[in-house]
């Protein structure tokens, strides 16, 4: 099992509305994967999925040939417990698409934070690689700063170093540019950019078709909780075979 | 948010400074009238307790006599100990309520229920009273007493204080816990942070900025409220007057004694919770309001400035 993401007949509802209806696909360790679809497609609870945010009803889900979620003994499986389940989160990085970094802590202690108090780091060790990170994503100089003195777009740069001071060998983007301003848009695409040249794995939930056909290695068009289409970023977007694809592309080119 | 303001003003040739309008201001005969009426009422009041029958001269006489003295510490005292009740009490209760065990949340429910339903006075009360049904307390292996001897007054106000503040307290802290967006649990378990952890160190912080608000409202209106404990015999400040008030024969005159004891805390405890809430408010607005020292310090130094005329 090489996948680093391998999903079965994933299938997840919230109540009566089923979100997502049998999905398959499997990620290479180093790709990056990117996620398109209309609104309510369910990407995005896809995503969740993947860390356990979101339990999936049916399927199988592996991350780096573990299941996800569930520990299968013989033919029976039993659910993790939440420390099982926070272990493993730590191997997956996410971004989210309004950011969420804690407003109570400067840029750096937001960095250091999980380092600190999950990985039991010293403080001296996380900090200085959180100016790394900090440097690495163009922000050294708003250490200091809290996020309410961010724009929009250093916050997510620095929701990127957060995430990648728990050095995860996955990450996860949930629309990581959607609540940005236009101009604010390119210099986090740069460095998700940059990290898919260091051959970070990525799955990128994203409405940048640029960013999917110059950055992606593969490409999947989710419709109504099912994977309609799915390759090459050239082939899905330039040559779509499906009409669902066709016409959500005429939309948003 | 992004966008970017020019601060360096417009460029170009300075162009000479423009002349500054003057005009009639519009003349506000109604404040004129209201802010007359509004003396004249005080200046009504005032002279009314002037010529009232008050001997004046026994507040400063009484105001650091021991007895009321006392009174001060106890009142200090027995407040400080009910809102640590309370807090603690309320907090264990806040995270009960919102657990996912229906036991221990419905238990949470009926706490709060019944003490923010009933009447603190009461409570007192009922605390000072329940040696009319129990004649022991025996706790089995570790302490027994006759009732009476347990229940002191100092007990009573404390329990019957404490206790309901923790009804209140409870819902202060479920509502701050509940402001905090869910965004943050989502981002802090994603980096694998446990529950507990997820709580105290993010969810925690960012609920004291909804609760130290209404908490240090509280601690006001606990220092007032303590002077029921008058109902269990408990050596309070107010106690202490009227006992102070009967024996010298200035009754008025120590309640309003107790009146400026009473404002004297209060007034200390609203400073106190001014730069409390400054403090848990940093992150959240991009400017913190200045404190009154760095205020005198700005209107000080603006005031050398305004002299000048029209400052650009």
């Amino acid at each position: 099992m090489n996948a680093m993401v391998k999903a079965e007949g994933v299938h997840k509802s919230f109540g009566a509305v089923q979100v997502l209806k049998g999905i398959d696909l499997e990620v290479a360790p180093r790709e990056v994967f990117c996620l398109i679809g209309p609104s309510g497609s369910g990407k995005s609870t896809f995503l969740r999925c993947i860390n356990h945010l979101e339990k999936i009803n049916s399927g199988r889900l592996y991350v780096d040939g573990d299941l996800v979620g569930y520990r299968q003994k013989g033919d029976k499986l039993f659910e993790l417990k939440d420390r099982e389940v926070a272990a493993k989160r730590r191997d997956i990085g996410m971004v989210f698409q309004r950011f969420n970094l804690f407003p109570h802590m400067t840029a750096l202690e937001n960095v250091i934070e999980a380092p600190v108090q999950v990985k039991r780091e010293t403080k001296a060790v996380a900090r200085e690689r959180a100016r790394k990170l900090l440097d690495r994503v163009g922000l050294a100089d708003k250490a200091g700063n809290y996020p309410s003195q961010l724009s929009g777009g250093q916050q997510q740069r620095v929701a990127i170093a957060r995430a990648l001071a728990m050095e995860p060998k996955l990450m996860l983007f949930d629309e990581p540019t959607s609540a940005l301003d236009p101009e604010l848009v390119g210099d986090v695409l740069d460095v998700m950019r940059g990290l898919a040249e260091d051959g970070m794995t990525m799955i990128v939930v994203t409405h940048e078709m640029g960013f999917a056909r110059e950055v992606g290695d593969s490409v999947v068009f989710m419709d109504d909780g099912v994977v309609v289409e799915s390759g090459l970023p050239r082939e899905v977007l330039t040559n779509p075979q499906h009409e669902r694809t066709k016409s959500f592309l005429s939309k948003v080119l | 948010m992004t966008t970017k303001i020019d601060k360096t003003g417009p460029v170009g040739t300075p162009s000479p400074a423009p002349e500054n309008i003057k005009a009639i201001p519009v003349r506000h005969y109604g404040r004129w009238i209201s802010a007359v009426v509004a003396i004249a009422v005080l200046a009504m009041l005032v002279y009314a307790f002037a010529k009232g029958d008050v001997n004046w001269a026994a507040i400063p006489d009484y105001f650091f006599d021991g007895e009321v003295l006392k009174g001060v510490r106890n009142t200090i005292w027995i407040t400080i100990l009910s809102m640590v009740l309370g807090v603690a009490l309320g907090i264990v209760l806040a995270v009960m309520r919102l657990s996912k065990n229906p036991v221990t949340s419905s238990i949470a429910w009926g706490y709060i229920w019944f003490f923010r339903g009933t009447p603190v006075y009461v409570q007192l009360l009922v605390w000072f009273n329940l040696g009319l049904v129990f004649k022991y307390i025996n706790i089995m292996p570790i302490y027994k007493d006759e009732w009476s001897d347990f229940m002191t007054p100092f007990l009573a106000a404390l329990l019957g204080l404490g206790l309901n503040e923790a009804a209140y307290m409870a819902e202060i802290c479920r509502a701050g816990i509940q402001s905090v967006d869910e965004g943050q649990t989502e981002a802090a378990q994603a980096l694998g942070m446990s529950h507990a952890k997820t709580l105290r160190r993010v969810v925690l912080p960012q609920a004291m900025r909804v609760i130290v608000p209404p908490t240090g409202n509280e601690f006001i209106n606990m220092l007032k409220t303590t002077s029921l404990v008058i109902a269990v015999q408990y050596w309070d400040l107010l106690q202490a007057t009227s006992e102070v008030g009967q024996n010298s024969g200035a009754t008025a005159e120590m309640l309003f004694l107790a009146a400026a004891w009473y404002l004297i805390l209060t007034s200390v405890l609203s400073v106190g919770q001014y730069y409390l809430e400054r403090y848990y408010a940093r992150g959240t607005s991009r400017n913190l309001p200045t404190t009154p020292l760095q205020r005198i310090r700005v209107n000080l130094l603006s005031g050398s400035n305004r002299q000048g005329g029209v400052s650009a």
